[in-house]
């Protein structure tokens, strides 16, 4: 039990730190940190950088985004479940 | 970040990640058949990539950013293995998410996939060497390398892109700002999350990590006897 109080606690403390900062800092813009340094190379190269290869396809919306982000997780939750639903039944069978 | 990484620099990462996922794929075949029974935690260490590095959490610099999930598969089939796991979810994220990139795509695998896989995989060496408590030694290892990867991330910007001012050194800090300090509670989070499933995975695979030579028989024991306390 003592692995999941410790995990628990933390997941609190970062939910906890989230909201802090959300409260206190209303410039928080909560985008993506590549986004960022987008910007920052902006600022290094005075604005002069232009990307020279454009994604193969682009989500043509944040729903579409969002789908591929979720089916990825999916995926990946998929494969958890099954791993350990599998290897638990097997054990106590 | 496709087409943000000029020229040599893509190319310079491309060819420093290629040969170790060429090994890697060459282990991976004659890990899996070899050792049939290592298949099911190879497809979890995969898995763990894919739900981590889709979680796209907000941070205390006011930005969001993911884990990548990488240091598990790290753990426990060491750095080349693992960057070729990577390298599934990158080229997943790059052609359905316009998320990384092509162009970019050996500046990620490297990071993400050789570099912070090789930090997880020398703590944790290094960490049961020194008969650290089990748990701990995997926090320590899957932080170290996720903040690890957005290092280099960090560094390989600030190579194509030195300040004018302060050189390399100033872009790193500039893009340190951003990735590394934003990624800190990430980090945490992901090590106290791994940790916990390597709890789980101990009680139902615990001899293929024996076989892997992740831990001993003795430790083995030692934990199942822990957890069923």
């Amino acid at each position: 039990m003592r692995g999941e109080v410790i995990a628990g606690a933390v997941a609190a403390l970062f939910i906890a730190l989230f909201l802090y900062v959300a409260a206190t800092d209303p410039g928080a813009e909560w985008g993506g940190a590549d986004g960022e340094a987008e910007g920052v190379i902006d600022h290094l190269t005075d604005g002069s950088y232009e990307p020279w290869f454009s994604p193969l396809w682009e989500p043509p919306s944040g729903e579409i985004e969002s789908l591929f982000f979720s089916l990825q997780a999916a995926i990946g939750a998929v494969i958890i479940g099954y791993f350990f639903g599998y290897y638990r039944g097997r054990r106590s069978a | 970040m496709e087409g943000f990484l000029p020229h040599p620099w893509w190319e310079i990462w491309y060819a420093l990640s290629l040969p170790v996922v060429v090994y890697g794929i060459y282990t991976m075949n004659r890990l899996v058949k070899e050792r049939r029974e290592t298949l099911p935690l190879l497809a979890l260490a995969g898995a763990f990539i894919f739900v981590l590095s889709s979680l796209k959490l907000p941070s205390v610099t006011g930005s969001c950013s993911h884990p990548t999930g990488a240091g598990m598969g790290a753990i426990l089939f060491g750095p080349a293995i693992t960057a070729v796991l990577c390298l599934i979810v990158l080229v997943y994220q790059a052609l359905f998410l316009a998320h990384g990139g092509i162009t970019t795509l050996g500046a990620n695998v490297f990071s993400m996939g050789i570099a912070g896989p090789a930090v997880a995989y020398i703590v944790y060496k290094g960490c049961a060497k020194s008969n650290l408590n089990f748990y701990v030694s995997i926090f320590l290892a899957v932080s170290l390398a996720d903040i690890a990867t957005y290092l280099v991330t960090s560094l390989q910007l600030a190579l194509a892109f030195p300040s004018a001012t302060g050189g390399v050194l100033g872009s790193l800090y500039a893009f340190g700002t951003v990735f590394a300090f934003t990624q800190v509670p990430l980090a945490v989070l992901e090590g106290v999350f791994i940790a916990l499933i390597f709890k789980y995975v101990i009680q139902v695979k615990g001899e293929v990590m024996v076989k892997l030579k992740v831990i001993d028989e003795k430790k083995l024991r030692r934990l199942k006897g822990v957890v069923q306390a």
